[in-house]
């Protein structure tokens, strides 16, 4: 789409990107989506996002904006005519953004490791996941969403990477709904929403996706887990102590 | 309707001085609890038990943690000094640079002050740190929000006063002035801000400890 006003860089299986989708069909926003070759970085992404070079970025009348929960908040004090997405009062917004913090600095590194790593330490990364997840569940509550009864900001952050607990419950063999029941009742009904059910991939698909991307990474000969990520890093990889760059 | 905001802290912690300078920058009046983080208080414990952390800012008995959050929630609440551009666009772009310093340049510097210098970590400093002299290059202004400090500076407190101190603490280098003229320029006007220089605390203090935690035995 030439001279798009809207343009989105991303990539699909990201839970990150994902939020930006959701926000933006929240608010019925007409964009460009760029799919990106992440080992490959395209000159737009280099240049719009020159710090970390990462996905997603925004770019709004030629103007980029970068990290996924800075972009979803940009888009609700833009777009301000329909759909909220943070609270309106202060203090609530604040716990909203909290929870989303929270979500960035806990969930994806935990969920990561509760799939990747091997034996005792596999074990302990799955139960520190569901720590996690505890947390989040009893935040929640008895209330339909993170902040009470609109969808919202923190639920953004965090329902994104419901997609991904098929992956990491089928290579850690463990059931996220047994430990954590009130979540995927709160992960189903965010599902409800158009804007979320449409942008989420298919459980099965993200699955495959990973099970291909660790086939050609050798998944045993990984050094460092921190470098296990699709969505981070610069697609270079450690393998057999040498460096790899992967294509997927 | 009463008013009554506390800070939960100790004077040693950039973080809490972030909340401490916003606070300041805003006239607000508040009581600052010392928290003994050896031996975390009860309420503390109450009103932050994700984390048990400090700084956790009480308003009316409700609490907010995570310094930068706490930050955003007072500049919302306490009308004066804006903290935040009012543009959606400048305003992301501040709180973009506010979160790099707490996901690139704060672990470098932890990392680069841990391993006493070591080259590899300090030449990460000085990476991270690139990022901000260049901003102020483009920047062209005295601080990283303009002709006043806003939440990038705020953020940035531990980058104009902590990394002096511990690099005379642990006699390391980590801000070379030839390499980085802008962030040094930034640093001295930063520092002398009034609400930043009732906030800081004495720098002496922070070498003492610095010298003590880190320090060669």
């Amino acid at each position: 789409m030439v001279g798009s006003e809207v343009i989105l860089l991303d990539f699909w299986p990201s839970m990150f990107g994902m939020r930006v989708r959701i926000a933006l069909a929240e608010k019925g926003i007409e964009y460009d989506y760029k799919e990106q070759d992440l080992p490959d970085k395209s000159t737009l992404l280099l240049e719009m996002n020159p710090v970390h070079k990462k996905i997603p970025v925004l770019i709004h009348k030629g103007k980029p904006i970068n990290e996924s929960c800075i972009i979803v908040q940009y888009i609700d004090e833009t777009w301000k005519d329909k759909s909220p997405l943070m609270p309106s009062d202060p203090y609530t917004r604040a716990q909203a953004r909290f929870w989303a913090d929270y979500v960035d600095k806990k969930v994806y590194d935990a969920l990561k490791k509760s799939g990747t790593l091997k034996g005792e330490q596999q074990e302990k990364a799955k139960k520190e996941f569901i720590e996690i997840l505890k947390v989040l569940e009893g935040q929640i509550g008895e209330k339909p969403y993170f902040m009470g009864e609109s969808f919202g900001y923190a639920d953004i952050a965090l329902v994104t990477f419901y997609c991904w607990f098929y992956t990491f419950e089928t290579l850690g063999n463990y059931s996220i709904e047994k430990e954590c029941p009130k979540l995927i009742a709160w992960a189903k009904r965010c599902m409800q929403r158009e804007s979320v059910s449409k942008t989420l991939p298919d459980s099965k698909k993200i699955y495959e996706f990973f099970m291909e991307m660790r086939s050609k990474l050798g998944h045993d000969h990984i050094q460092k887990v921190e470098d296990f990520s699709p969505f981070r890093g610069r697609g270079v990889f450690l393998k057999h102590g040498r460096l790899v760059r992967i294509r997927y | 309707m009463a008013n009554e905001v506390k800070l939960h802290g100790v004077t040693r912690s950039p973080f809490v001085c972030r909340a401490v300078i916003a606070l300041n920058l805003k006239d607000v009046k508040y009581e600052f609890v010392d928290e003994d983080l050896s031996n975390k208080s009860s309420d503390l414990i109450k009103y932050n038990p994700v984390y048990k952390k400090v700084p956790v800012l009480l308003h009316n008995g409700n609490p907010i943690s995570e310094s930068l959050v706490i930050v955003e929630y007072i500049d919302e609440v306490w009308k004066g000094v804006p903290l935040l551009p009012q543009d959606a666009y400048e305003k992301a772009q501040a709180r973009f640079w506010a979160k790099f310093m707490d996901d690139k340049c704060f672990p470098t510097v932890f990392k680069a002050v841990t391993s006493l210098g070591e080259e590899q970590a300090v030449a990460e400093v000085h990476e991270a740190l690139q990022f901000l002299e260049n901003e102020l290059k483009v920047k062209g202004s005295k601080f990283f929000g303009g002709d006043n400090i806003n939440l990038v500076d705020i953020a940035a407190t531990f980058v104009a006063f902590w990394i002096g101190a511990v690099e005379e603490a642990l006699g390391i280098e980590l801000l070379p002035k030839d390499k980085f003229p802008k962030l040094t320029e930034w640093s001295d006007n930063y520092v002398n801000c009034q609400a930043v220089k009732d906030s800081l605390p004495p720098r002496e203090d922070l070498i003492a400890i610095y010298k003590k935690r880190f320090g060669k035995a």
